[in-house]
């Protein structure tokens, strides 16, 4: 079932990546945009827009079983939020006759918006995790063709009590593992050790100064969440006001934001393979939330937090009062790490060596509020190319002339 | 009594492709009619509410020219040879 575009709507750009190139899925309030580049990361090409306007908070990429999947979550503000997948970089949508992402009728409730699509190991490549608004956790076992509520974490005690954040009560980050995470806004970070039967708050140490007992045991603001590559019991976390780093799996936080010139934030990127490489991004708070001074820096710390250090160059530094959401925040698995992240007003900006130095990928986008950052397996690519039958000297004469006129 | 619906340029991917879907049993009143309707076309049901069978905030149905959040919602009464028409609201930014 394809989304239709009417007259009035922009046809997508098509992107065609190879394997090893890097593909950022770019979600806007008005659509999804899939960039690409080469391993290299200096030239990007850009995609879309996937469902012109609708918003994109969630999406993700499956390489697992031989997959090239993109998962989006477009939310239509009159006809709802659903599930697609594309198998063609956007070439194609598949989505269900009926949204396969639904509440049970007996849950009372109406899905709202999908805040994260998460699949899981490389070991189960059937099984998916989605967290939605209002807060719920939904997993998959057949690859995202079904879906069931998580009643442990609905049915929990403490969810008639949960508040919603600015975004509204949704549950936006899934840490997979045999302790298992979720954060919800304004509920906190909670966590199973059973495989997601049963759940506890897990929020000792981090201070809620916005309610009467700012070391409640739930209700925290948490913004943001990612597991350390390696050491499956460190966790960093980016609170509102706040960035903390637990080595006990959660049971305990501790402030590790100190030296930031705002501990106020909503995105977080941990390294691939350095669990101690982690990039924040400081906005002023509490209610401006623009980058400090109106200077856009990213801050790094390569010690688990014990300092960090500036990352600015190429980024603007005069009148950049800019906002980076929770989702628009990404790191690739590639050596150097690349390091990505799209603000509100639409600017997307990318750094090929772990943030040393950054480029401007987009300015004009709609505004961003997802960003995720893959290395393309299984689409073929340059290797498979040569392998391909010789082009006759005609065909080869028409390649040059079209390279040339590209250039 | 033919009861008709017009569909919007979204939900025709569900509808293959028809822009009017004409009745052959009869309906009482609106919420009848949807049922018949995605008792024929499945998909639209869940894109015109919600799965508490809530009509969407921003999807507004017609009996003629008049919205039924004016009237009485889906219990609102069919007259004979009506036409219902399913818009999405102007609405966004």
């Amino acid at each position: 079932m394809s989304i239709p575009h009417t007259p009035r709507n922009p046809e997508p750009a098509p992107v065609s990546p190879k394997n090893g190139d890097v593909l950022l899925l770019v979600g806007t309030m008005k659509g999804l945009f899939l960039v690409r580049s080469a391993g290299t990361r200096r030239r990007w090409e850009i995609g879309g827009p996937h469902f012109p306007g609708l918003s994109v908070y969630a999406a993700a990429w499956d390489a697992r079983d031989g997959r090239r999947r993109v998962w989006a979550a477009p939310k239509s503000e009159h006809w709802g939020a659903e599930l697609c997948a594309s198998d063609d970089f956007g070439k194609s949508w598949k989505r269900p006759e009926t949204p396969a992402l639904r509440f049970p009728a007996e849950a009372g409730a109406s899905l709202a918006n999908v805040w994260q699509i998460t699949p899981g190991p490389a070991s189960e490549p059937d099984v998916m995790w989605a967290g939605v608004e209002p807060a719920a956790l939904f997993e998959s076992r057949d690859g995202g063709a079904s879906w069931r509520l998580n009643d442990g974490l609905w049915n929990h005690p403490h969810r008639a009590k949960w508040m919603p954040g600015g975004g509204g009560l949704c549950l936006h980050t899934i840490v997979p593992g045999d302790r298992f995470g979720v954060a919800v806004s304004a509920a906190g970070f909670y966590r199973s050790d059973d495989g997601g039967a049963t759940w506890a708050a897990r929020n000792r140490g981090i201070s809620a100064y916005f309610l009467p007992d700012p070391n409640a045991e739930f209700g925290q603001c948490v913004h943001k969440v990612v597991r350390s590559p390696g050491r499956p019991e460190r966790f960093y976390l980016q609170h509102h006001f706040g960035v903390y780093r637990s080595d006990d799996s959660g049971d305990s936080w501790e402030d590790i934001g100190q030296d930031l010139p705002s501990d106020f934030g909503f995105g977080l990127g941990i390294h691939p393979r350095d669990g101690e490489t982690v990039w924040v991004l400081p906005l002023q708070a509490d209610s401006f939330r623009c980058a400090p001074d109106g200077k856009l820096r990213v801050y790094r710390t390569r010690n688990a937090g014990r300092s960090w250090q500036p990352l600015s160059r190429g980024l603007p530094q005069s009148l950049a009062y800019e906002t980076v959401l929770r989702d628009a925040f990404a790191v690739d698995a590639l050596e150097p790490a690349g390091v990505y992240f799209g603000t509100r007003s639409g600017k997307l900006f990318a750094s090929r060596d772990e943030g040393r130095t950054w480029q401007a990928v987009a300015e004009g986008l709609p505004p961003i509020v997802c960003v995720k950052a893959a290395v393309v397996e299984n689409a073929g690519g340059r290797a498979a190319a040569r392998r391909r039958t010789p082009r006759s000297r005609p065909a080869k004469r028409r390649a040059g002339r079209r390279r040339r006129k590209a250039a | 009594m033919p009861v008709a619906f017009y569909i919007p340029a979204y939900l025709r991917p569900f509808t293959r492709e028809n822009s009017r879907v004409e009745l052959r049993q009869p309906a009482d009143t609106v919420g009848a009619a949807l049922e018949r309707l995605w008792g024929l076309y499945p998909g639209v049901r869940d894109r015109i509410v919600t799965e508490q069978g809530e009509l969407r905030p921003h999807v507004n149905v017609f009996v003629g020219e008049e919205n039924i959040r004016f009237l009485q919602g889906f219990a609102t009464e069919l007259p004979d040879d009506c036409e219902l028409s399913i818009l999405p609201a102007v609405s966004g930014g």
